[in-house]
Formats: C-alpha cells, sequence, structure tokens
C-alpha cells in the first residue's frame, strides 16, 4: 500500500516500535474520521429520505441545501448541559454511552474496505465482529437501568430480549456464510466470493434467506424501525436513553449511526462480495465497497420510512418462529451444497 | 389453497415489498412543501385573524357597547365596560379582548350589529411580555386603522352571502 510506505518513509526517523504505533494510530484516524462524517451525514440523509418519502423537503435552512445541519446539532448538543438525575447510579450512568459507542466503532478494525486496505487482518475476523456486536447490548442495559427510571428500564428489558433473540438467528446465518466461504477471515471471505460470474457468484444467491434473514437480523439490533420497541417515542418516550442529555445523548445516538453503517458494511462484505466488482470489465476497488455499504444503508432509512412497529410478540415470535428454523435448515442445505460442490458457487 | 397462497405470500415478504415500493414511488414526487416566510399558502379573506375595532368614514367608532359579543364569546375572552358620553351616545370606556382565551370562532364578529369587531387576516404578530397578548380598545382601534382597506375589501367581497 503506497500511502503507508510514503508515511513509514517520512517518519524513518523514528525508533521501530514508536514507528508501528504512529503507522497504526495514522490509520485508526484514517478510519474513524470518515465514520464520524459518514454517521453525522447519516442522520441528515435519514431526515431527508425520510421527508422525501413522505413528500417533504426535510431540513434545508443551515447552510447550502441544509448541508451544515448535522454540524448545527453536533454544536447544540455539546453545547447542552449534562444531567445526572438524582436516583441514578452515576458511574454506571456515564459509562452506558461509552458501552455502546466502543464495540460499535472497534468493529470496524476488522472490516476490509479494499484487497490489502484492512486495519487488523486477524484470522477469526467474523467472530471478532459477531462478538463485539453482542456487546453493544450492555450499553443499552446498563442505561436503562442505571437510570433508574421505568421507561429507561422497560425499554433496556426489550432491548436486551430483542438483541439476544435476534443474535441467534443472526449467528446462524453467520455460520452459513462461514460453512460457504471455508474461513472466518473477512478479506477471504470476500476472496471465496470470486468468480468468473461476477455478482451472481456472491453468496447473496446461494444464501438467499440467510441473506434477508441477516439483514432483518441486523435492522433489529441497531434497534432501528420496524423494531425499535426498545426506543418506542409513542409508548415508553425514548427508552432506554430517556434520562439522557447533551453530549451522553449524542454517544447513544452516534452508537447507533455507527452500527447502522457497521452493518451495512457487513452485510456488503458477507454477502455481496464487499470491494469485488459486480461485473469483470470494472476493476474492483473500495468505491464497490463504498457503494454496497451504501445501498444497504439507505435500506436501513427507507424501512423506517415504510414500516410501522412491530408489535413486542410479533418480534420475539419472528426471531423464533421463523427466522431461527429457516436458518437452521439452511445451513444445512448450504453445508449439502459444499459438500457436493454445486456449481458456480462451490465447485473449486 | 388459501394457506398456501398465505405461506407464499408471506415468505417472498409480499406485503413488506409492497410497503416499499409505495414509499419508494412517493420519494421522487413533487414535493408540497410550502417554504413559510417566503412563500405562503392561499388567504380566504374569510380568514379569522387578528381582531380589530373599525370605525366610521367620518372617524366615529362604530362599537355602541351592546355587549352582544361579549355574550357571545364561547372563550369569555372578552371584557366591555360602558359609558354615556357627552352628545348622549353609549360607548365603551373598555373594550378588551384576552387573545390568549380567543379561539377565534369568528363568533364576535358575526353578532356584531354595527360590524365594529372584525376578525382581520392579519395573523403573525407575538407578544413579548405579560399582557402584551391582551388587546386593549387603543390596540383594536390602531389595528382597525391600519388594516380597514383590506377590512373594507373584504366584507364587501363576502357581502353577497351574509
Amino acid at each position: 500500500m503506497s500511502p503507508i510506505a510514503f508515511l513509514e518513509g517520512i517518519l524513518s526517523w523514528m525508533p521501530e516500535s514508536l514507528l508501528t504505533i504512529t503507522i497504526i494510530i495514522i490509520k485508526i484516524l484514517a478510519i474513524m474520521l470518515p465514520l464520524m462524517a459518514a454517521v453525522a451525514y447519516t442522520t441528515l440523509a435519514e431526515r431527508k429520505v425520510i421527508g422525501y418519502m413522505q413528500v417533504r423537503i426535510g431540513p434545508n435552512r443551515v447552510g447550502p441545501k441544509g448541508l451544515l445541519q448535522p454540524i448545527a446539532d453536533a454544536i447544540k448538543l455539546m453545547c447542552k448541559e449534562l444531567i445526572v438525575p438524582t436516583g441514578s447510579s452515576r458511574f454506571l450512568f456515564l459509562l452506558a454511552p461509552v458501552l455502546a459507542l466502543g464495540p460499535a466503532l472497534a468493529a470496524w478494525a476488522v472490516i476490509p474496505f479494499g484487497a490489502e486496505m484492512v486495519l487488523a487482518d486477524i484470522n477469526a475476523g467474523l467472530l471478532y465482529v459477531l462478538a463485539l456486536t453482542s456487546l453493544g447490548v450492555y450499553g443499552i442495559i446498563i442505561a436503562g437501568w442505571a437510570s433508574n427510571s421505568k421507561y429507561a428500564f422497560l425499554g433496556a428489558m426489550r432491548s436486551a430480549a430483542q438483541i439476544v433473540s435476534y443474535e441467534i438467528a443472526m449467528g446462524f446465518s453467520l455460520v452459513g456464510v462461514l460453512v460457504a466461504a471455508g474461513s472466518l477471515n473477512l478479506g477471504e471471505i470476500i476472496e471465496a466470493q470470486r468468480g468468473p460470474l461476477g455478482l451472481l457468484n456472491w453468496f447473496w444467491l446461494p444464501l438467499l434467506p440467510l441473506f434477508f434473514i441477516y439483514f432483518i437480523s441486523g435492522v433489529a439490533e441497531t434497534n432501528r424501525a420496524p423494531f425499535d420497541v426498545s426506543e418506542g417515542e409513542s409508548e415508553i418516550v425514548a427508552g432506554f436513553h430517556v434520562e439522557y442529555a447533551g453530549m451522553a445523548f449524542a454517544l447513544f445516538f452516534l452508537a447507533e449511526y455507527a452500527n447502522m453503517i457497521l452493518i451495512s458494511a457487513l452485510t456488503a462484505v458477507l454477502f455481496l462480495g464487499g470491494w469485488l466488482s459486480p461485473v469483470s470489465w470494472v476493476p474492483d476497488g473500495i468505491h464497490w465497497f463504498l457503494a454496497k455499504t451504501g445501498f444497504f444503508l439507505f435500506l436501513f432509512l427507507w424501512f423506517r420510512a415504510t414500516f410501522p412497529r412491530y408489535r413486542y410478540d410479533q418480534i420475539m415470535r419472528l426471531g423464533w418462529k421463523i427466522f431461527l428454523p429457516i436458518t437452521i435448515v439452511w445451513v444445512m442445505v448450504v453445508a449439502a451444497m459444499v459438500v457436493w460442490k454445486i456449481p458456480p458457487w462451490f465447485s473449486s | 389453497m388459501e394457506v398456501f397462497l398465505h405461506y407464499i405470500k408471506s415468505f417472498t415478504l409480499w406485503e413488506l415489498f409492497k410497503g416499499l415500493s409505495l414509499t419508494g414511488r412517493r420519494f421522487f414526487d413533487k414535493k408540497i412543501t410550502i417554504q413559510y416566510p417566503e412563500e405562503k399558502t392561499p388567504q380566504s379573506p374569510r380568514f379569522r385573524g387578528l381582531h380589530a375595532l373599525r370605525r366610521y368614514p367620518n372617524g366615529e367608532e362604530r362599537c355602541i357597547a351592546c355587549k352582544l359579543c361579549e355574550a357571545v364569546c364561547p372563550a369569555v375572552a372578552i371584557t366591555i365596560e360602558s359609558e354615556v358620553r357627552d352628545d348622549g351616545t353609549r360607548r365603551t370606556s373598555k373594550y378588551e379582548i384576552d387573545l390568549t382565551k380567543c379561539i377565534f370562532c369568528g363568533f364576535c364578529e358575526e353578532s356584531c350589529p354595527v360590524d365594529a369587531i372584525v376578525e382581520t387576516r392579519h395573523f403573525e404578530y407575538h407578544g413579548e411580555k405579560r399582557g402584551d397578548l391582551i388587546m386593549t380598545k387603543e390596540k383594536l382601534l390602531a389595528i382597525g386603522d391600519k388594516f380597514e382597506e383590506q377590512i373594507a375589501a373584504d366584507r364587501e367581497s363576502e357581502s353577497r352571502y351574509r
């Protein structure tokens, strides 16, 4: 990777260990800063897209075409007072938003943006991602418990039950992916989807039910509409973050949107071949990864503009009685396809 | 068969795709938002906005303190006190409308036998301290003087239906 070589050239006066750390920090910044910008502008995109779908315009006053709206929102939230309720557990109350945001950002370490563009090319990347996305629920549960408020607690309970339920279906669809790819490394999963047929070689086709279930579970995992019972604006106000104000609230917001982008990126990597080009005459590259991620991100917003919230028992029914059986059956189908080397996906 | 079709529908997510296609189509529709301070919706001559007390062309105030508006007001927002002037006519000494109580129903205007109290088309006003929205007789007369031309034109255009 030439930019890294260039950086190493400039910083060659540093001792070896310091150089390694500096390069890693620069890489982290190169992921984090665009990600933060993307999160900020996802909030604007959401308001715009939902507005357009409701035949409205959406925010258009701050800056040209409303493009500075996220900046204004961020400044507003930073200037606001951070209120800690009297009855709350102060330490946990302030720890919760950090716990929500941390895993959402840390999971980005293993996402391959391009052929060589990955921060940590570890061999169990998929496992790492699964572990970290599951950790996010602690932020929500602790926030709901530490607030010492009935609405926050209700939201946290719902959220915990929901995430635990969908984690299983999600895990099983990931099992399907790793059976098909034969690897836990995200880069190798993408390479396994390479083939002469372009987009027909990607895993979305042989793993179609798992693809749908993974993305829908992802929507449920991020507590987005139509699975937003943990927030439930119209019934429990704002759910688990009802007592939060200012920057602590902003951290929950950041975590939610970072998680959305993460799930979009993961779906693109696992089922749509990440940075692979859909047709052979266009080169592979990060632009494909970004386009696919953007597509799924748009789906998140589209869902929110379209579907009413599921009732709580409907969510549980969908997770346990529909998604779980389908994934288990399809994992077996995928295993059979791999064993009998069904072309064009598993012929090699 | 019915059951079978139901299963097909739910497994292909038929209803969900239908919903998505609806919002998807609306995404490209022409947007109907009115950019408020720059653009405004058309207004009816019967618009019921800020109140005004009118005068006759010779400058004499119309209100004769009959208190019909005070009686008809469903929100009890009008307070009137009257006295007999030196020339022997009855006039109000106090005429107040509390706009924080007023529901802008227009009954006062309808009940007035001399077309003294009217509701203008003006609706962009505000108060900055307590009491600013209690319209006194002076304020109401001033509003009437300011908008008399439009008030008269609106009454004229609607007179056929009264």
